[in-house]
């Protein structure tokens, strides 16, 4: 008798049982079966879940499984109180094994819950992964019905169409993608810096991009942190060093990101290079430049107005680059062709005033997005003279604080620029004098959630680090100005954190700030003083402070353009414009595009050491991805049948991640055969928009065939 | 030729029938036609919608209902209080169909919410302040006025979106074009007191006491108003503060229709500014 290989196979699986871990002694390595089992021959295993409570409560899953077992192509069929669990597992395990199973259904919960569990227990038994179906009973079953006869009787429904699933499964194999194992960094603030330094230091290239002409980012312009009072340029710049000198980091500053092409492991990003008018070769960072040039009165960006600069300029001395920048709307040379001073001053000259904006292409395999924040603009933006119509029953949307006159009085500033004026290298150098005239304020008014907690202004979150840097705020001042006093206005303090509340406390009870539970109504300005009445809701009292300075905690919103990158990127964000995260709890830098993370305020409002944690977490995933030669992903995706496309390209207009290109066939000689649409399969998500677009019928989506949805339908009726 | 609706409300056919005539002189200069709502009926003030919100919706409702029977697209309350009333049971009604069926069956004719209602600034804006500047024969060179919004010209902001609730700039803009020199103050938009006149008159006293002394303070040679509540508590009231405080205020409180009269060239009589309690 000549044995088939079917026959040996079969024979081979009998055995198996047998020839275990204790007879052989070695770990059993499971030969995975790539091909795909006859339909007619299907031999499948339902596995009914109880889980616990949650199912078995409302569907009788014995009959479920009992239903099962009449299904045409089922083998056997159980059920099991908890079929993730371990036992559960290896009940699917040695069913496969003793019944020769060709293909595993298990009804249970979501297969986002547990999918990837049941496969990985098929797969150790040798037997396909992708031959393994799940039947949600659990959420879209017996948790949102009542009637136990009903649920039941959808449960069966649903195992059915899952069996009918099964049986047209094709065995697949995971997909392998080549990996660029480099990494860009797109925002150089602390978050970006601490990112690029990880990676770095773990041996990959790093791109930083930073739009600024220096990396630093807001914690560069913070006067001390909480709640240990460090020093926070002392803290930052050795690390901004770090970064600038850095063998394996290139730093793109006073750059942004103009496109994003590619998918996760090769990405192709073009980087638009601002006109910085320098050539940053021959540049020594002297400073003759900028402490000659005569274009002294531009308002300082990284002071927030609160100070002054040159047309030529570095934003602070501890700048990385330490390299100037010609602002050109400010440059005489620029804008009406005068001076030229800092050219002549320049020994190495490296004045390039026909320098133009540059593109340069990078090309990187992860991309860690750390933006960060700006601060709410709490001047009102919309209807001043000439308020626009609206519909009846449309609300105008309302933003902006006119009641508290920011803009409006020189001495009502924002958190960020009192930061500025507590600093040592602000304009002040680091004394606190009010704007307006330049003297000491005796007494402060901050006033917390300004923007934040607020429905009526649009945003509805807390802002998180506020409450902090306030209590923060109070102290530093008390420190300078001894025998000042400062009272704020507040909602709730929130605290939590390690030493933070205590933080607070000291603020309180040592540094004596005026701790008042209410809000403002009204500041105006009275010869000189702004006269701030609000209600201290505690003291159940109208209160009037004459103040000499205002200080407004602003809410923590994205920066500038956080939105058109996420678009570029292809991550989601949230209606406030803050990038969302894959999963909160479990996912929390990883986003929905594969290879792209997120960290810092530009995913959430956020402290100092959290951004950090999420930066490390950031180059942690990505030198996860990086410890591999290739990649793998899901083969699950859509596949055009080149021989039936007509080429209409339909698909390629309807796909949402731009994975389908219009290619051709040749034949050898090169001459054109035909046009077809073809599927990148490093890009395609599996979503099968372009199977319900094809006229021909030519596109299909692997392990979810349109014969599949057929053979389910078909099952119902 | 504009026209447009007009409803009055009780204090511009009572207490403050001198809003009315300057109001209409002054209008009829501009080139806008009154055509004041028939059978019209009061808009509930403070009283109903501290009682009822259904009555508050419906008396505003019957009058917005009457307006669109007649067929008036646009409808100018003068004063404050009842144009915030037509907006808010606007409001109400846009939203929601069901009160829409119940108030139509209450005041018994069609409410859909979709008149517009329009304050006496925004009817000035409607016909443009370069078409009223071309009409002035006075320029105001010599009036630096503060102009006083009152609480409800440009609150609640959702209810009536007009112009910057906290901040605003409407009236300043009409009388700068107008020539004259609008003073920056800081009491714009605070409370009069308005209706406590009555309940309590020292709350009236003492509050407006603080928006005549801050004009002052800021220089200002007059008041400007576009409020009955707010010119009878600046105006008739602004002896007894005086008395009250020992102190001379001696600030003329105009309507803001009789500023743009005046610089039309309408006579003082004619805008009834003779009315006033405190004249020159």
């Amino acid at each position: 008798m000549i044995w088939s290989a079917a026959i040996y196979r079969r024979f081979a699986a009998a055995l198996r049982p047998f020839v275990n871990e204790e007879i052989t002694g070695k770990k059993k390595k499971a030969v995975i079966n790539h091909r795909s089992p006859k339909k007619n021959m299907a031999r499948i295993g339902v596995f009914v879940c109880w889980c616990g409570e949650n199912i078995a409560r409302t569907v009788d899953v014995e009959q479920v499984a009992s239903a099962a077992a009449e299904m045409p192509g089922v083998a056997c069929a159980m059920t099991c109180k908890y079929m993730c669990s371990e036992p559960g597992q290896a009940a699917i395990r040695h069913k496969i094994a003793e019944e020769h199973l060709t293909g595993v259904v298990v009804a249970s919960c979501s297969p986002h819950m547990h999918l990837r569990t049941f496969r990985k227990a098929a797969e150790k038994e040798g037997l396909n992964p992708y031959l393994v179906e799940m039947a949600n009973i659990r959420e879209h079953c017996s948790w949102v019905h009542q009637d136990r006869t009903q649920a039941t009787a959808k449960a069966i429904d649903l195992v059915a169409m899952a069996v009918a699933k099964t049986r047209n499964d094709q065995a697949l194999a995971p997909i392998t993608i080549p990996l660029t194992r480099r990494a860009m960094v797109i925002g150089g603030g602390v978050a970006g810096i601490q990112a690029a330094l990880d990676i770095a230091d773990a041996g990959y290239q790093v791109a930083l991009v930073e739009r600024e002409p220096s990396i630093g980012g807001k914690m560069a312009g913070l006067s001390e942190t909480f709640p240990t009072l460090d020093c926070s340029q002392c803290i930052l710049t050795p690390r901004m060093v770090e970064a600038g000198q850095h063998p394996n980091i290139t730093l793109h500053t006073y750059s942004e990101v103009e496109s994003v092409e590619g998918y996760v492991g090769n990405f192709r990003v073009k980087v638009r290079k601002k006109a910085r008018y320098i050539d940053m070769e021959k540049c020594t960072g002297c400073g003759q430049c900028w402490n000659h040039c005569p274009a002294k009165k531009n308002p300082s960006a990284f002071d927030y107005g609160l100070g002054q600069r040159t047309a030529i300029y570095i934003p602070f001395p501890q700048a990385v680059p330490a390299r100037p920048v010609i602002d050109a709307a400010a440059c005489l040379k620029l804008t009406k062709g005068k001076c030229g001073i800092c050219a002549k001053k320049c020994q190495a000259g490296a004045i390039r005033f026909d320098d133009e904006e540059r593109m340069v292409t990078e090309e990187v395999g992860a991309i860690v997005v750390a933006t960060g924040y700006k601060l709410y603009s709490i001047e009102k933006k919309t209807g001043t003279a000439y308020p626009l119509p609206t519909a009846a029953g449309t609300p105008l949307p309302l933003s902006g604080y006119g009641e508290y006159g920011y803009g409006r009085y020189a001495d009502v500033i924002d958190s960020l620029q009192f930061e500025r004026l507590l600093s040592a290298s602000g304009p002040t150098g680091g004394e606190v004098r009010r704007p307006s005239d330049g003297q000491v304020p005796k007494n402060v008014v901050f006033i917390s959630c300004v923007g934040s907690r607020d429905n009526a202004k649009g945003i509805a979150y807390c802002s998180k680090i506020c409450c902090m840097y306030t209590a923060k705020h109070t102290m530093l001042y008390k420190h300078k100005v001894h025998d000042g006093q400062a009272h704020v206005f507040y909602m709730d303090i929130r605290s939590g954190g390690k030493n933070y509340d205590e933080f607070v406390r000291r603020a309180i009870e040592q540094d004596g700030a005026h701790y008042l539970r209410g809000r403002v109504s009204k500041i105006v300005e009275q010869s000189g003083r702004l006269i701030v009445r609000g209600v201290d809701t505690l003291a159940g009292e109208a209160v009037t402070i004459e103040a000499d300075l205002v200080v407004l905690a602003a809410a923590m919103c994205p920066s500038d353009g956080a939105e058109t990158l996420a678009q570029k990127l292809n991550v989601g964000y949230d209606e406030n414009g803050f990038l969302s995260e894959s999963h909160p709890k479990l996912r929390p830098v990883e986003t929905n595009a594969a290879g792209v993370y997120v960290c810092g305020a530009c995913q959430g409002p956020k402290d100092i050491p959290e951004s950090v944690a999420q930066a490390t977490a950031c180059a942690g995933k990505t030198l996860v991805m990086f410890s591999r030669q290739q990649l793998t992903r899901e083969p699950e995706i859509a596949r055009v049948d080149e021989t039936n496309c007509a080429a209409c390209f339909a698909c390629v207009r309807a796909c949402p991640y731009t994975a389908i290109e219009r290619a051709e066939i040749r034949d050898r000689k090169g001459n054109l055969v035909k046009r077809t649409a073809r599927v990148n399969p490093g890009l395609c998500m599996g979503c099968g928009t372009c199977v319900a677009v094809c006229p021909s019928k030519s596109a299909d989506l692997a392990g979810f065939s349109e014969q599949q949805i057929y053979a389910m339908v078909e099952s119902l009726v | 030729m504009i026209e447009v609706g007009y409803y009055p409300g009780c204090a511009l056919h009572g207490s403050s029938n001198d809003y009315e005539t300057s109001v209409r002189a002054c209008l009829d200069k501009l080139g806008v036609s009154l055509r004041e709502l028939d059978d019209w009926i009061c808009c509930g003030a403070t009283a109903a919608h501290s009682l009822n919100h259904k009555l508050a919706v419906a008396l505003p409702a019957r009058n917005l209902a009457l307006a669109k029977r007649d067929g008036m697209h646009e409808l100018l309350a003068p004063c404050p209080m009842c144009s915030m009333e037509l907006h808010r049971a606007n409001r109400a009604l846009a939203a929601c169909p069901q009160l829409r069926r119940e108030i139509s069956e209450i005041v018994e004719l069609e409410v859909d919410g979709g008149t517009r209602v329009l304050n006496f600034i925004e009817v000035v804006q409607k016909v443009g302040l370069e078409e009223m500047t071309r009409k002035v024969v006075r320029p105001l060179a010599d009036f630096r006025p503060a102009c006083y919004y009152g609480c409800l010209l440009t609150r609640p902001p959702r209810d009536v979106q007009f112009d910057d609730c906290e901040q605003p700039g409407s009236m300043e803009a009409i009388l700068a074009a107008l020539g004259a020199a609008p003073v920056d103050w800081n009491y714009k938009t605070e409370c009069c007191g308005a209706g406590m006149t009555l309940a309590d008159e020292e709350i009236v006293l003492e509050l407006s006491h603080k928006i005549l002394s801050d004009a002052a303070a800021h220089a200002a040679s007059c008041i400007v108003v576009a409020c009955p509540m707010c010119h009878v508590n600046l105006d008739m009231k602004q002896a007894d503060i005086e008395r009250r405080f020992g102190v001379r205020h001696d600030l003329i409180v105009y309507y803001l229709s009789d500023l743009i009269g005046l610089a039309l060239g309408i006579d003082e009589r004619t805008l009834g500014i003779d009315r006033h309690f405190v004249v020159k």
